[in-house]
């Protein structure tokens, strides 16, 4: 008992070096490359939290957060299995397309309009994540190809509907889908100066949902098995196949959320400007996070806090670019320091393993000269 | 441990949650004064150097430094950025207290409207869209009817009678120079054929990707067409080198008079004329309209008889067709002709 007391607090203090050790590291690079640059960096980062500690800020970071929380736990849900969904791009945005169609042409009350956007949404994106898996268990297309091209595919077919006359209608110079009605818009938070997009709620049941099927339900154990050993899943009596489609719906349908804050909180509608990439930046984040809902939150807020204070860095006369690199350099050294200390525990605990066996071993030879 | 790690982070995710919510202290923009410093440009994605629509507009402002005495700041849009990007760029450059405020690309349209409510004492601009607000100006070009004349050149041009117009992304403002080129053929030329393509349906890599504009460009030339109009941003470069490797073939440029581009020396041989849109124009316009206390707002258009497009003439290839291209601008310009918007 003492013992398995003695490792948690270990694997507690191990736990907290990874993350520790991956600021600081990314703390010096950027410093030493915002320095080359020619500029102060103690500067930046003063501006910085000057600015991304302001009220307006951080609601902003918020606001921009909750997409990419979202984005970061539908591909967590593969990575969980050792699937990469590279579609969580499209998928988002051809299921907040199809929501949008469906939304502008139905006027109902909100609290029927509003699931109705969404489902729909979790629908198309769940299909969409669907068909790369149904291709990786019938045909063995990889995940990774797939999953690309369909992004491709995705961007065409909305291409080919967001026209004038089509499921488009034109103003000015870009085309978007009809007008959601005011009935479909959701709720805000009223917070001074701008208020918290009521979505965020809704990326905390996600965030929820997603801890409790992973680790709570034989569902998430026979997932998370798959994704340790697929040849040991499948030896005691997991149906890998239907895992590998089951998980990458799953994935798909939380896509298909991503869209929902910007389209039922800020366009009301898709359009031309619509956002894109927020899917690869999920990617990041899962990575950031270590899959973990409280990690990701973190992550995704970090990353809100990066591009707010970003613009406010070339405002003051920084590269712009430089936030890009300090977002690259934090993803890398997170991979980096975790591996670091994961080789370190490993380590330490095997030695710990090696004295204890031998400390009884001693011990066993000191019972047989005695007696 | 497991049930209690779970309580704690629980624990600290609320307590987070609620200091977020609490923390609301001073707004970022309730320090800002509203000293004069200038012209704020904001600018689509590329910045000040796409030797082409931004650096038009950057060059109305260098011209305003210059003969107006102002100060500016330059702004550039991110690769895939949202609208919560935009319309902190705007709030920062008119809380610093910029004015005017220009957003230089239809991408600006939303967010200068939301932004402008918040900055009633500053005049905002947006190029190339129509946004509303009683301190917004929206800045427009007859693109179209630029077009038509590059049509009526194509047709005057072409001995097969077969020309082609190729579009970086098939969105409504290009679609503009489509209709406007193909009225101007078949105005001048009515046998004439034309083939009329994309290179992306709504990906804005289509104004960056110069492989898949030579990939089409060859196509045409294949099929016997010798004069071709790309308005595709960088990507028309590569129209420009497909349309320079076959002889007696032309090219029409786009924005810039792109005879007079240093990067497109090697092609300018076969480069016949270029649509040229007069941002810079534009822009300086609406800075001494700020300055000489006459702000402008609501729509301004900036057509042909406004000297906003125009077909540039430097190479001289155009030269000896000069009296039926003048011929069109002066009918266009009288209202006898009606150029199209959209195709």
């Amino acid at each position: 008992m003492s013992l398995a007391k003695k490792f948690d607090k270990n694997k507690l203090i191990l736990g907290l070096a990874a993350p520790l050790l991956a600021i600081v590291a990314a703390v010096a690079v950027t410093s030493v490359i915002i320095a080359i640059t020619g500029k102060d960096p103690f500067h930046a980062y003063q501006v910085m939290v000057d600015y991304g500690s302001k009220s307006d800020s951080q609601v902003w970071i918020i606001n921009k957060a909750v997409p990419y929380y979202l984005s970061a736990l539908a591909v967590a849900i593969g990575f969980r299995m050792n699937l990469f969904n590279i579609g969580v791009d499209g998928q988002y945005r051809i299921a907040a397309f199809f929501a949008a169609v469906v939304g502008g042409a139905m006027t109902m009350p909100g609290f029927i309009q509003i699931p109705v956007i969404i489902i729909t949404a979790m629908v198309v994106g769940a299909i969409w994540a669907g068909i790369a898996g149904l291709l990786k268990v019938t045909r063995g297309v990889n995940e990774v190809i797939s999953t690309i091209m369909l992004n491709a595919i995705g961007g065409s077919i909305i291409g080919y509907f967001l026209q004038d006359g089509r499921l488009g209608k034109k103003e000015g110079n870009m085309v978007h889908t009809p007008v959601l009605p005011d009935s479909a818009h959701f709720f805000e938070i009223p917070t001074q100066p701008k208020p918290i997009y009521g979505f965020v709620v809704i990326a905390a049941i996600a965030g929820l949902a997603y801890w409790f099927v992973l680790n709570r339900t034989r569902f998430g154990f026979d997932l998370r098995t798959v994704g340790q050993s697929e040849s040991a899943a499948a030896a005691s009596g997991v149906n890998v196949k239907r895992m590998v489609i089951t998980s990458m719906v799953l994935s798909g349908a939380t896509a298909g959320l991503v869209g929902m804050p910007t389209l039922l909180g800020i366009s009301y509608n898709y359009g031309t400007d619509f956002p894109v990439g927020i899917g690869f930046t999920g990617i990041a984040i899962a990575l950031l996070g270590r899959n973990n809902p409280v990690g990701m939150a973190l992550a995704a807020l970090l990353w809100g806090f990066l591009e707010r204070t970003g613009t406010q860095l070339e405002f003051e006369g920084y590269a712009q670019e430089i936030v890009g690199v300090v977002q690259g350099v934090i993803v890398l050294c997170v991979v980096i320091a975790y591996e670091i200390v994961r080789r370190y525990g490993l380590k330490t605990q095997q030695r710990k393993v090696g004295e204890e066996l031998a400390a009884q071993a001693r011990k066993s030879d000191k019972a047989e000269v005695s007696a | 441990m497991r049930r209690v790690s779970t309580i704690t982070v629980a624990g600290v995710t609320t307590a987070a949650l609620a200091f977020t919510l609490t923390a609301c202290g001073e707004s970022s923009t309730d320090s800002g004064g509203s000293k004069d410093k200038g012209v704020g440009l904001a600018f689509d994605v590329g910045g000040r150097d796409d030797h082409s629509f931004n650096e038009s507009a950057a060059r109305g402002l260098d011209k305003a430094e210059k003969e107006l005495k102002v100060g500016g700041k330059m702004m550039t849009a991110k690769n895939g950025e949202t609208e919560a990007e935009r319309e902190q760029r705007l709030s920062s450059l008119a809380d610093a207290g910029y004015n005017p405020v220009i957003g230089v690309g239809f991408n600006y349209k939303n967010s200068i409207e939301k932004v402008a409510k918040d900055f009633p004492k500053t005049t905002f601009a947006v190029v190339d869209s129509i946004a509303n607000g009683s301190n917004v100006a929206s800045i427009t070009f007859g693109e179209h009817e630029g077009s038509y004349l590059a049509g009526v050149a194509a047709a005057l041009k072409s001995k097969t009678h077969k020309v082609g117009f190729i579009g970086g992304v098939q969105n409504a403002l290009i679609q503009k120079f489509q209709a406007g080129f193909e009225q101007g053929v078949k105005d001048t030329d009515s046998k004439a054929e034309i083939r009329s393509e994309y290179l992306y349906t709504n990906n804005d890599k289509g104004f960056n990707d110069p492989a898949a504009a030579k990939d089409k460009a060859k196509g045409m030339l294949d099929s016997d067409i010798d004069v071709i109009y790309s308005a595709a941003g960088l990507s028309g470069n590569g129209s420009m080198e497909a349309v320079a490797g076959k002889k007696g073939a032309w090219s029409i440029g786009v924005d810039s008079d792109q005879y007079q581009q240093p990067g497109l020396e090697k092609y300018k041989s076969s480069i016949l004329t270029s649509v040229v849109k007069n941002v810079d124009v534009a822009v300086f316009d609406l800075i001494k309209s700020v300055q000489d206390g006459k702000p402008f707002t609501g729509e301004h258009k900036y057509l042909l008889k406004d000297n906003g497009v125009s077909l540039a003439t430097s190479g001289g290839f155009i030269d000896d067709i000069k009296p039926k291209i003048e011929e069109a601008k002066k009918n266009i310009v009288d209202g006898k002709i009606t150029v199209k918007t959209s195709p």
